[in-house]
Formats: C-alpha cells, structure tokens, sequence
C-alpha cells in the first residue's frame, strides 16, 4: 500500500512536470509553414490496448500516404505523434502538447472512449477538433445534452452497438435469457451495456444476471461460476480483448457453453491468442467493417493495405485510421484556409462522404450514422455474418 | 455444487499467492526487511517462462526449473546490489529501497520491452476436465496445485534437514549469535532470497500457464496479496505462509461467489486490517508482548 500511494505522487509529479512543460513552449512555439499543414495523432501505442493504436496508425498513415500523393489543395498533411501508452492521464498530458507544442490544426485519437474524453476538455478551450477514429461513448461528443462543437468521431455510437446487438441475439439466435458482464472501470462498456439492456427487454427477453469486473483482473472463475448458475442463454460481455479473453476462456473451461457477443472492443489478434480458437467458438462481435465484405472500396483498401504492411490485413481499426485521414481531408479542403476553427465547422457539416466503413452523414449530435456488420468467430477467424444498416 | 466449483477456484489461486507469499515470510524472517521488490521476481518469473516455452521451446517442466533458476541468481543480484549496503540502517531505509527496487524492475522492463502483453500459448500442458459432484476441476489447476505442494515440500526439507537450512534458522533467530558460531551469515542470507526467488519464478510460471496473460505490471496486485496472506499466516512462519496463501484465495472467491466480485481485491485488505488490529503476530504467530 505503500507503494500505491508512493506510485501515485510520482505519477502525479510526472503529470504536472508535463503540464508545466507544456506551458513553457506555448509562448516560443512558433506556427508551421504554409504548405504543410500539422496534425497531431494521440495514440495508445504502447500499453494494455496497444493494439488499438497501432492498428488506427497503421491505416491513418496509409490514407495520409495517399492523399499527400495527390495533395489536399497543394498542402500537404504532416503527422505528429504522441503514445499515450493506454492511460487517460497520458492521453491528456499528450493531447496539450499537441495542441500547446506543435501547434497542430487537428488532433486526431484516441482509441478508447475513456482516453478520448480525457481529452475533450482540452479541444474545447484550445478551439482544435478532435476526431476520434473509434470512441464510441456517446459523452464524447455530447455530454448532458450540449454538442462539443470542437469533438467529432469516425465511428457509430455504443448505444447502436448495443441496440444492434440485442437485436441479433433476439432475433437470430432467438435467446430469451441474457446475461451481462461489464467492464465497471469503462465507460465503453457501460454505455455498450445500458443500450444492450434496454433494447434486449424491449424485445421481450429478460436479462437474468449481472456482474461486473475491474480491467486487469485475471480470475473471474468465481464470478463466472456465478454467472453460470443462473443459467443464461446468451451473454454480452462488452469489454476489451486483454479481459475478454481470459473471461472466455474460463468461462468455456468451467462449462458455460452459451454465446458471447461483444462490441468492436474484441477486435485484436491478441484475443484468439490468449482464450485460444477453440474457446471463441459460437461467440459474435458487431464492428464497423469486415475485411470480407465483397464491396469494391472495401476490397480495394484492403489490398492497398496489404501491399504497404507485407501481407497484413486491416482489421476495424486501420479501416477507421485510414477513413479518418479522409474525413479530416474533405473538411481540410471545404475549410478554405486550414485553420482549427474553419476545420472544425467543416467537419460538422459531413454528408454523405463516401468511406471504407460505409457512408458517413452526421448528425446533430456530431455522430455518424452508418451501418454495422457482425462478424462470426469460427476457429479463430472472423467469418462475415450480416450487415445491419441504422 | 457452485460452492465446491468456486472452492476449486480459490484453492488454485491461493496456491500462487502461497508460493509468493513463501518468498516475503522467507525473507522477513531472516533480515526482517519486507521486500516489496517480490512481486517483480514474480513478473520476471513469469516472462522468462513465456520466453524458453515460446522462443527456445522447452518443455514445461524444464521452463519452470530454467525460470527458477534466472529467478534465483535475481534475487541474489537484488539484495547483494540493494539491500546488502544498506544491512545495518534503520528498517525504514531499507523498506524504501526495496519500494525503489520494485519500481526500478517495473518501469526498467517497460522501458527494455514496452507494456504490451504477452500471452502463454494454451497447449502448455495437456487439458482435461474433471467432473466431481458437479464441479468442473480442469486439469492445469491440479497441476498447479501439484506444483506448489511439491515445492513447499521441498522447502520444508531443505529449512529443517539440510545445512543450509539448520544456518537459516539459526540467522533467524540471532544473526549475531551465528557469526560466533561460525556460520557465515552472507550466504545464508543470499541463500534464502535465491529459494524464495526461484519459488516466485516458479509462481510466476504457475501463474502464467493458468492466466495465460502476463504482463510487466503484473506482480504489483498478486505481491501485495502475496503480502497479506503472509501476514494473515504470521510473517516470517514458513507454515503460515502457506496457510495464508490458500485461505486468503478461498476469502477471494467466496466475496465474488456471493456477488461483491468488485470488492474482492478491498476484501483482501479489510483482511489485512482486522489481522493487523486483533491478531498483530498473524494466525501462527506468537504474540510477544514488548517490555520496555
């Protein structure tokens, strides 16, 4: 205990060395040239969901490859990174350097929805959109009814992760008792869960158990062992891979045998790593995109894809990187003159923009509306099942 | 039948916190210093595992004596560099530097391999599930248990039939009186923290096979459970350790079996507490009143 607390003053040192630090260089700091123009990536690139970051950069650089190919109106797009290493107090401190340091006219992250909001504040009082490829809490964007003007996102929002899963487990694999396992330190997870809830009983199903666990844990036997007493038909289990693995792969060695269906949090080569293909057979994702659907775009980004990352093929992440370098460039390009504030009222006014992941309008709320596809584990792969249009 | 499954479940995990917990009891018994630095052998323990299975492949068994092995000469290096400098300084100073160790191991392995995850490949060791009055026990966790009743014989051999074990006890009980003696009080010192860091290397191993997930920040919650079940036993009592260890995984899943499975790690802890306020020397400890 000790230790805690003697690891919590120096994180809290380190925090407010990267505040000051930030403070100083936003008097020298000088703006970029003309014919480049900065953009700021705020990525977990390292830490528990690292595979997250990586993926997203991986496609956002691909995309930026091609449009500084072609130029954006004769500028080019410079990309500043910073590794958050997974944690909202990195994600913060990283942002304001971004925005303070580098003077950047976007800044485009981070993966998680809880990394992201760490970040909204600062994109609010500096007045530099903040595009998040994959947040998908809905507080990003609007919290308590008010529109974060400075705050967009590439992805569609929990509630229809949620909604679209409810309806699949009614629907399709007509289940009737369900139970729910979340992630208590995640925003994600709880927003993926309170649509799953609420959309499952208006279905007429029953949700017959709830529980909970806190990331990083590693044993859930005893609160699986629970779970499976009361006898669920279906489990939604909105979480991220690191847990999600192990959860599944206990709960299969103690005899749960029902399906799992999560959101695009499960989506990492990692997962089939750590709860092994076995185990993930008869489990379910929805995500924004699957690199098995035969439309052109689709086909077409992923042999580009291929081609630059020696035969790797883009999961959702790098197909929402590489849709966000577009999205920023069309709004670069109406803007006019590339400034934060044009870019930002560029942005909300999207529509029907053309994407790997579908069309994207937005909503009032700075929310796109586009499909989901729901995707099949069978032996370790992910297998195309439907796609489910809003 | 659910309480027999999430008895199962508490046993294997309170196992690995018994062989970790082995480690501290080892080690406060002979320096009296609480060696914080304990849980990142663990963590070590566990990678070198996960290496010699994946890059060198090595059988399990060989794994678990290779990763003992690194963890042994480790643990040596830890206190012949750390704590051996700071012998006859107060115990605070001490319990700092072991505070600073343990952050060094942690924040040094990130640096060296970055915080990313590993995972364990899942065909280590043969699965098989077991059925009893319908309980599902899965094979890896007998093995698991197996694996530490084993070691905890063994150390139980060594402590009261060997040499080294006979100048343990005897540093112990008086590091002065010892060196009248004869024994060379060093080695027996460095000898105790290479058994009980090859035991966590040996827990880290158990811990990977059976979790499948490690990571470098990985032995900061199993080593301050570690802790407590070491107090619970009685700190610096080898039996008590093991006791410790056991019970306090049972305490854990009992907590989530009846629904408070968020306030399992806080359980942990109020035990801690009510140890330390109504049975100060842990449940085989002596209660030696202090005179003054």
């Amino acid at each position: 205990m000790k230790k805690r607390k003697l690891a919590g003053i120096l994180l809290s040192l380190s925090l407010s060395a990267g505040v000051m630090a930030g403070c100083g260089a936003a008097s020298t700091g000088g703006s970029g040239g003309k014919e480049t123009i900065k953009v700021g990536a705020n990525l977990e690139l390292s830490g528990g969901v690292a595979s997250y970051g990586q993926s997203i950069a991986e496609g956002l650089q691909l995309g930026l490859d091609e449009l500084n190919k072609k130029g954006i109106d004769g500028k080019k797009i410079k990309l500043v990174k910073v590794d958050n290493k997974s944690e909202a107090a990195e994600a913060t401190s990283g942002s304001l350097k971004l925005v303070s340091q580098d003077k950047v006219a976007a800044v485009i992250g981070a993966a998680t929805s809880t990394n992201t909001l760490a970040q909204v504040q600062i994109a609010q009082s500096n007045k530099v959109p903040l595009i998040t490829p994959t947040g998908t809490n809905p507080e990003i964007t609007n919290k308590g009814g008010k529109v974060n003007d400075y705050v967009f996102r590439t992805c569609f929002i929990d509630p229809f992760q949620g909604t679209v899963a409810a309806n699949f487990a009614t629907d399709k694999l007509k289940t009737k008792k369900a139970a729910v396992f979340i992630d208590s330190a995640s925003d994600y997870s709880k927003g993926l869960a309170s649509a799953f809830k609420s959309a499952y009983k208006k279905n007429g199903g029953s949700i017959v158990a709830e529980e909970a666990y806190v990331a990083k844990d590693t044993d859930f036997r005893a609160t699986l062992t629970r779970l499976k007493a009361a006898k669920p038909d279906f489990i939604f289990l909105p979480g991220y891979y690191e847990e999600v693995g192990l959860i599944i792969k206990q709960a299969r060695e103690i005899g749960i045998e029902a399906p799992f269906m999560g959101g695009d949090g499960w989506d990492s080569p990692k997962l089939v790593e750590i709860a092994g293909p076995k185990a993930l057979n008869n489990t379910y994702i929805t995500n924004h995109y699957s690199s098995g659907d035969p439309d052109k775009k689709i086909q077409d980004f992923v042999s580009a894809f291929k081609k630059k990352y020696k035969g790797k093929s883009p999961d959702a992440f790098s197909a929402l990187g590489y849709d966000t370098a577009y999205y920023l460039a069309d709004a670069i390009k109406r803007s006019g003159d590339a400034s934060p504030e044009k870019i930002a009222k560029a942005l909300a006014k999207t529509k029907d923009l053309s994407l790997v992941s579908g069309k994207l309008t937005l909503d009032k709320n700075h929310d796109p509306i586009k499909s989901a596809s729901i995707l099949e584990y069978k032996d370790g792969k992910q297998e195309f099942n439907t796609k489910i249009n809003p | 039948m659910e309480l027999i499954q999430q008895l199962v479940n508490g046993i294997s995990l309170g196992s690995i916190y018994a062989l970790i917990a082995l480690g501290y009891t080892m080690v406060y018994g002979i320096v009296k210093l609480i060696n914080f630095a304990h849980g990142d052998v663990f963590m070590v323990g566990s990678f070198v595992g996960f290496y010699s299975i994946t890059v060198l492949h090595l059988p399990f068994i060989v794994s678990l004596i290779l990763s003992m092995a690194v963890c042994a000469v480790f643990g040596v290096l830890i206190e012949r560099i750390a704590y051996k400098p700071l012998r006859n300084a107060t115990r605070i100073a001490a319990l700092i530097t072991a505070i600073g160790v343990s952050l060094l191991i942690e924040y040094g392995f990130i640096y060296v391999r970055g915080a990313q995850p590993e995972a364990y490949p899942g065909d280590v060791l043969p699965e098989h599930a077991i059925h009893i009055f319908g309980a599902k026990i899965n094979s890896q966790s007998l093995l698991i248990l197996g694996v530490s009743v084993a070691l905890m014989i063994i150390l139980q051999f060594i402590v009261h039939k060997t040499k080294i074990g006979k100048a343990m006890r005897a540093v112990s009980f008086d590091a002065e009186a010892a060196r009248l003696m004869g024994i060379n009080v060093d080695r027996t010192i460095s000898a105790t923290f290479a058994i009980g860091s090859a035991l966590a290397g040996a827990a880290g191993v158990a811990f990977g096979v059976y979790y499948i997930k490690i990571e470098p920040l990985m032995g900061v919650i199993p080593g301050l459970k570690a802790f407590v079940a070491a107090v619970l036993g009685g700190i610096g009592i080898i039996p008590g350790a093991m006791v410790g260890g056991l019970l306090l995984g049972v305490i854990e899943s009992l907590v989530s079996a009846f629904g408070y499975s968020l306030w399992r790690d806080g359980a942990a802890f109020i035990v801690l507490i009510l140890i330390l306020i109504f049975l100060p020397s842990g449940l085989f400890g002596k209660y030696k009143r202090e005179k003054v």
